[in-house]
Parts: structure tokens; C-alpha cells; sequence
């Protein structure tokens, strides 16, 4: 039964992570409290709710680098407009206008990668610089501080769903939180259990068969890069909110590490794997690696080399399991 | 072939076998070439065609040429480094620190010389290095290019942030030359360059390697079995890529005279546009140095026009942001369509 628990993914990751938090919580106590865990879950959130898009791309096969472009796009827009109209309101129709502009530049990204069957890597690549530099350029390129934004935005940042009392001040589980629990079901639940979802794995698989076994594909990718657009929609309003300013220059960059995460989680770069909580595992790695090693005494200059190096190993431990599996049948063969 | 048995062929006949072997996005590039240098030439003589203005977009131009014949090897191959960036930016690096820990200011010109060749020695072995790992990835553990050039850009730039403390590195007078010097008017970069395109294009031309290179990136599994060793060959053109990589480091390193971890972010995306512009596929198998040498003066050119068009303010910047990611969109979805209507053309023929 180990044998076979060994070789699950999801497994190996999950023990590593375990391991990582044993060795940092008995180097640096500090690390287990409840504080710094609402600390740590408030910076997975935001990556986690781009690791689901990233995953469900990666599943289809392709690549998507463009969602951070999409996201600032989406929420400096969204500002801007709410900031123009001096809006007083709440804080739900910031996040329609957002999702609703991220859907659209989503759509654009599907219609180009669907209709005319280009490298997804290569497509993404250009329209992050093209919506990106089409915000700079045409929508504006300075950025609103706290003051200037609309109140409900600010608002949003200190609601908390409980807090608790710790010796540097409040600590609280935020929201949006739940957001990325309620999409991380939802995503799961997709992927599991209905025909889109399934869609999603045989297009990742192989392209060519899931065409002929009936798939259309170009709704399959609007569907994908839509859904993308549209939590990048809500992911860049997060962003924007819980770090009180909308800065045109920010996240854009970061976009490897959501990748990498999935990855390290277990979706195959080259379709037709991955899944959930893999993925969710891999995001609470690379937050922990992200923020913690400080507390383990290794200079922060390094974390990018360890980042690297888990990239590299998340890859490399697939291919490994692979490898080992081919030479087990092998062998299998041999012995009858 | 076909030319060998014809008997003097027409100029007329030898475009069309041109045009019909493929050429024609070549053919397109330098007409657009030629088109947006005389609209410049008109309408901003004044600016435009001087000596100052030629020279400062070769300084440019030479650094992101070399980087990019360097991704355009390892897009023939199949694969991309997307590494060449830290790999430059790590080697300068070193570079630097050796120029200013071996060479202090005022030291006699053998201590320069020789400071200078080891210093320049040092980068090329650390851009050999990168890239013999990013290939060593690829080629013996199968990870996706992708992938792994991904995780090995991340390991270089954080061994650069770590060496560094995040600091910028400087470099000495004299190491300048590189990145600033003349040699008769032409600046030095350029002539860097074009060693460099002719050496690479002499390399997939005419040799067994070049040869090898285009067949694994048309189809490795049929290259595998006529004998290529493809490991080899993998990762040799990461080794290559490796090494240019370097060359644009030194350019760098001479041309600020001040190396960052976080110098130029953009250049990869650059990159691999000029790539896909000069019609490198990046599926694999195809491209040439004398389409990146176009569509990398095409490029220069409209980028010095949008610069003189917006004034030289912020937005220029802006605009060449959002320009150069639709230019990549609309070439990707012409090159699509002629490879398609290509295909299309062929079908019917044989039958």
C-alpha cells in the first residue's frame, strides 16, 4: 500500500511540505503560530486563485503567461472607471467590472489560440505585452494610493472573518479566502466529475484524438481562456484591494512562479495530468519558500535559487516516477 | 535541384524557386524592410538618415540580435531557453567583478589586458556552463524545454541575486570598448553581431551539426533512428546558446557599464518576437539567421519611428509595449496562413 502511495505525486509533494514545516517550526517557533499561518494563507491566497486557471490550462496542454497582464489590466481599468465616476457603492460591482473586462481579454486570448491553432506559450507571451502596454498606454500609467481609492475597495482589505489577539496586533482569516476554497471545489469538482472536465484531460492528452472522439475544440479553449480571463478578472481586484493601491507596474512577472506551483503539484507541462490539491500543495510550498526561509536564516537573496530548484525537482520527480515505472514493466516482462 | 538540370534559368524563374522553397516570408521581410526605411527616409530625413542615428540604433540592435540568434538555435532544436537573459546577466556579472577586483584604477596596461581576457574568458565559461545544464535537463532527463529553462533562469538569476547581495556591478573604463567602442565609424557591438550571424549561419548551413540540428527539430524520433545522437546534439546547441549568451552579457556589461540581476526583463520576449518575426518555427526545424538579421532591422527601424513619432516620451515605451505584442499576433497568424495555403497548394500537385 506505501508502494502505492509513493506513487502518487500529490504524495511526495505533501511529505516534502511536511518536512519543511517540521525543520522551520523547530528552528523558529514563531513559524507555527496561528498569526503567522493567516499571514501565509493571506499571500497563498491570491496565488491560488491564479494557480486554478494556470492548472486547468496546463491540463489542456498548453501554457498561459498572459493572466498576470490580465489581471492588472482588469483592476487598474476597473479602478480607473470607479474613480472617474467618484463611486461610493460597494464592493461587488468592482469585482463584476473586473471579472467582466478579464472574461473578454480571456475570450481574445481563446479566439486567437483556438481559431488559429498557435503555440499557446507563444500567443500568451505577446498578449501580455499587448494588453499590458494597451493599459499603460491608453488607459494610464500612474497609480492610485490608498487615499484615491474608492472606499469599498479599501474597505475590503480590513474585513476579516475572525481575528485573533497576538502579541504584534490583530490577526485575521480574510474573505477572500473563501473564494479560493468555493473556485477550488468548484474547479475539483469540473475536472471530476462532468464531460468539460474530462474534455479538458483528453485535449491535453492528445489533441488529435479528443477531436475525433467529438470534442470541439475551439469551444473547449474559448471555455478555457474564458474562465482564465475571468478569475484573473477577480484575482487582479484581490490584488489591488488587499494591498491598497492599484499599481499599474505590479505582479506582472510573477507569473512563473504561479506555474511553477501547478507544476510542482503535478501537472504535466505537456498536458493531460494534474490536479487540485496538487496544485494547492505546490502553491503552500512555494509561499512557504517565499517567505519562510528568513526564518530558517537563509539570506533572502537565495530564495530564487531555491525557488529554481524546486521547479527544476517538481519536474524532475514525475519524469523519475515515469522512468522507474517503465523499467518496472520491463522487468515484469522479463520475469514471465 | 530542380535549378541544377534547367538550363540557364531566368532571374524571373530562379525568384519564383525561391519564393516557392519557402523563402517567401524572407522575401516579405525585406520588402517591409525596404518600405519602412524609405517611409522614415522621407518623412524624418533630418533625423532619420544621419550618421548619429544609424550608429545608435546598431548600439541597439547588436545585443538583442545576438541573444536572439541564440534563441533561434534552440527553437530549431524543438525547444527554447528561456534562460538566455540570466545567462547573460550572471556572466557580465562575474565579468564585472573580475574587471574590478583584478584591475584596480590606474594599473598599468598588461594588468588591463590581462584582467580584460580573463575576465571575458570567465563569462564564456559560465554561459557554457548554463547552458550545458539547461541542455543536460532537456536531453538526458526529457524535461520539457520549457520547463526546465524556466526552473534554470530562475537558478541563475537567484545565484546572480545571491553573488550580488541584489547590487549593481560596475565595470572599469576600459572594459567600455566592448559595449561603446568605433572600429572606423562601425560601432563594435555590430561587428560582434555579425561575427556572430556569419559563424552560426556557417554552422547550420554547412556542417554535419547544422544539418543534425534541423533534422532532430523536424522530427526526433526520425533523426534518432538514422543514427543522430540527439542528446548530443541537444545539448551542444544549449551550450551554443549558452555561449552567445555570454557574448550579450560582455555587450552589456560595456555598454552601461552597470550589471543587475533584473536588467533586461523584457529581452526574452523580444527575443523569441524577432525569432517568430524572421520566421523561426517554433515548433522546430526551421529558421535562419538571415531571417532574425531582417526581422531585427525591421524591428529597429520601427522601433526608432515610434520613438521619434511620440517624441521620445514615456509613452513611446508604452506604445512599443502593446506594438510589439500585436506585431508578434499578426505575424504568428500570417505565417499560419501561408504555411497553411502552402500546404494546401502542395496537396493537389502530387495527386
Amino acid at each position: 500500500m506505501f508502494k502505492q502511495l509513493f506513487r502518487k505525486h500529490e504524495f511526495i509533494i505533501g511529505l516534502i511540505l511536511i518536512g519543511i514545516i517540521i525543520v522551520i517550526g523547530l528552528i523558529n517557533p514563531k513559524f507555527l503560530s496561528l498569526a503567522n499561518f493567516f499571514s501565509l494563507l493571506r499571500s497563498a491566497t491570491i496565488m491560488g486563485i491564479f494557480s486554478m486557471g494556470a492548472l486547468i490550462v496546463l491540463i489542456s496542454g498548453g501554457i498561459d503567461v498572459s493572466f498576470t497582464g490580465i489581471a492588472i489590466f482588469s483592476m487598474y481599468t476597473t479602478v480607473t472607471i470607479l474613480v472617474n465616476q467618484n463611486y461610493e457603492g460597494g464592493m461587488l460591482l468592482p469585482f463584476v467590472i473586473s471579472a467582466f473586462l478579464g472574461l473578454i481579454l480571456g475570450l481574445i486570448n481563446g479566439l486567437i489560440i483556438g481559431v488559429f491553432k498557435l503555440p499557446t506559450m507563444i500567443v500568451t507571451l505577446g498578449t501580455l505585452s499587448l494588453f499590458r502596454g494597451a493599459m499603460l498606454f491608453f488607459v494610464g500609467s500612474d497609480y492610485y494610493n490608498q487615499a484615491e481609492l474608492p472606499v469599498a475597495v479599501k474597505e475590503f482589505a480590513r474585513a476579516s472573518l475572525f481575528t485573533v489577539d497576538t502579541a504584534s496586533g490583530k490577526a485575521g482569516l480574510h474573505p477572500t479566502f473563501f473564494i479560493l476554497v468555493f473556485l477550488g471545489i468548484v474547479v475539483w469538482y469540473v475536472l471530476k466529475y462532468t464531460m468539460l472536465g474530462r474534455s479538458f484531460y483528453a485535449m491535453g492528452g492528445d489533441r488529435e484524438s479528443a477531436e475525433r472522439a467529438g470534442f470541439n475544440i475551439l469551444r473547449t479553449q474559448l471555455i478555457i481562456y474564458g474562465f482564465v480571463g475571468l478569475i484573473s478578472g477577480i484575482g487582479g481586484m484581490i490584488v489591488g484591494s488587499l494591498f491598497r493601491q492599484a499599481n499599474p507596474f505590479s505582479i506582472v512577472g510573477s507569473e512563473l512562479d504561479v506555474i511553477a506551483a501547478a507544476v510542482l503539484g503535478g501537472a504535466s507541462i505537456t498536458g493531460g495530468r494534474g490536479s487540485v490539491f496538487g496544485t494547492l500543495l505546490g502553491i503552500i510550498l512555494i509561499t512557504i519558500v517565499n517567505n519562510s526561509l528568513v526564518l530558517l536564516g537563509i539570506p533572502s537573496e537565495w530564495q530564487k535559487v531555491v525557488v529554481g530548484f524546486f521547479i527544476l525537482l517538481g519536474t524532475a520527480i514525475p519524469l523519475a516516477q515515469a522512468h522507474l515505472a517503465r523499467e518496472r514493466l520491463v522487468r515484469q516482462r522479463i520475469e514471465i | 535541384m530542380e535549378n541544377s538540370v534547367k538550363q540557364n534559368p531566368s532571374l524571373k524563374d530562379r525568384m519564383q524557386s525561391f519564393i516557392k522553397n519557402g523563402n517567401g516570408n524572407i522575401v516579405r521581410l525585406l520588402t517591409a524592410v525596404i518600405i519602412i526605411f524609405f517611409l522614415l527616409s522621407v518623412t524624418r530625413y533630418d533625423t532619420f538618415l544621419t550618421v548619429r542615428n544609424m550608429q545608435s540604433m546598431a548600439f541597439q540592435a547588436s545585443e538583442i540580435g545576438i541573444l536572439t540568434i541564440a534563441i533561434m538555435l534552440t527553437m530549431i532544436s524543438g525547444g527554447i531557453d528561456l534562460a538566455i537573459v540570466s545567462t547573460a546577466n550572471l556572466s557580465g556579472i562575474i565579468a564585472g567583478l573580475i574587471l574590478t577586483s583584478m584591475v584596480p584604477l590606474g594599473s598599468p596596461p598588461v594588468t588591463v589586458a590581462l584582467g580584460m581576457v580573463i575576465a571575458i574568458l570567465a563569462a564564456l565559461v559560465v554561459g557554457v556552463v548554463c547552458g550545458a545544464f539547461s541542455g543536460y535537463l532537456i536531453a538526458f532527463w526529457n524535461m520539457p524545454a520549457i520547463l526546465a529553462t524556466l526552473g534554470t533562469s530562475l537558478l541563475y538569476k537567484g545565484l546572480g541575486t545571491a553573488i550580488t547581495g541584489g547590487s549593481t556591478i560596475f565595470g572599469i573604463e576600459e572594459s567600455q570598448f566592448i559595449g561603446n567602442g568605433l572600429v572606423l565609424g562601425i560601432p563594435f557591438p555590430l561587428i560582434l553581431l555579425l561575427v556572430v550571424a556569419i559563424i552560426i549561419g556557417i554552422i547550420t548551413r554547412r556542417t554535419r551539426f547544422g544539418l543534425n540540428l534541423y533534422m532532430l527539430g523536424t522530427n526526433p524520433t526520425a533523426s534518432h533512428f538514422s543514427g543522430i545522437n540527439n542528446r548530443q546534439i541537444l545539448v551542444f546547441t544549449y551550450m551554443i546558446s549558452g555561449i552567445l549568451s555570454a557574448i550579450a552579457g560582455i555587450v552589456i556589461l560595456g555598454r552601461t557599464n552597470a550589471m543587475n540581476v533584473d536588467f533586461g526583463a523584457s529581452y526574452v520576449l523580444l527575443a523569441i518576437l524577432i525569432a517568430v518575426l524572421g520566421d523561426v518555427d517554433p515548433a522546430g526545424g526551421s529558421g535562419s539567421v538571415i531571417g532574425v538579421i531582417l526581422a531585427l532591422v525591421a524591428l529597429q527601424f520601427l522601433s526608432t519611428g515610434f520613438n521619434m513619432l511620440l517624441f521620445r516620451s514615456s509613452g513611446a515605451n508604452f506604445f512599443k509595449e502593446f506594438a510589439w505584442g500585436m506585431l508578434l499576433i499578426i505575424v504568428l497568424i500570417i505565417n499560419h496562413l501561408s504555411a497553411k495555403r502552402r500546404a494546401n497548394k502542395t496537396i493537389p500537385e502530387q495527386e
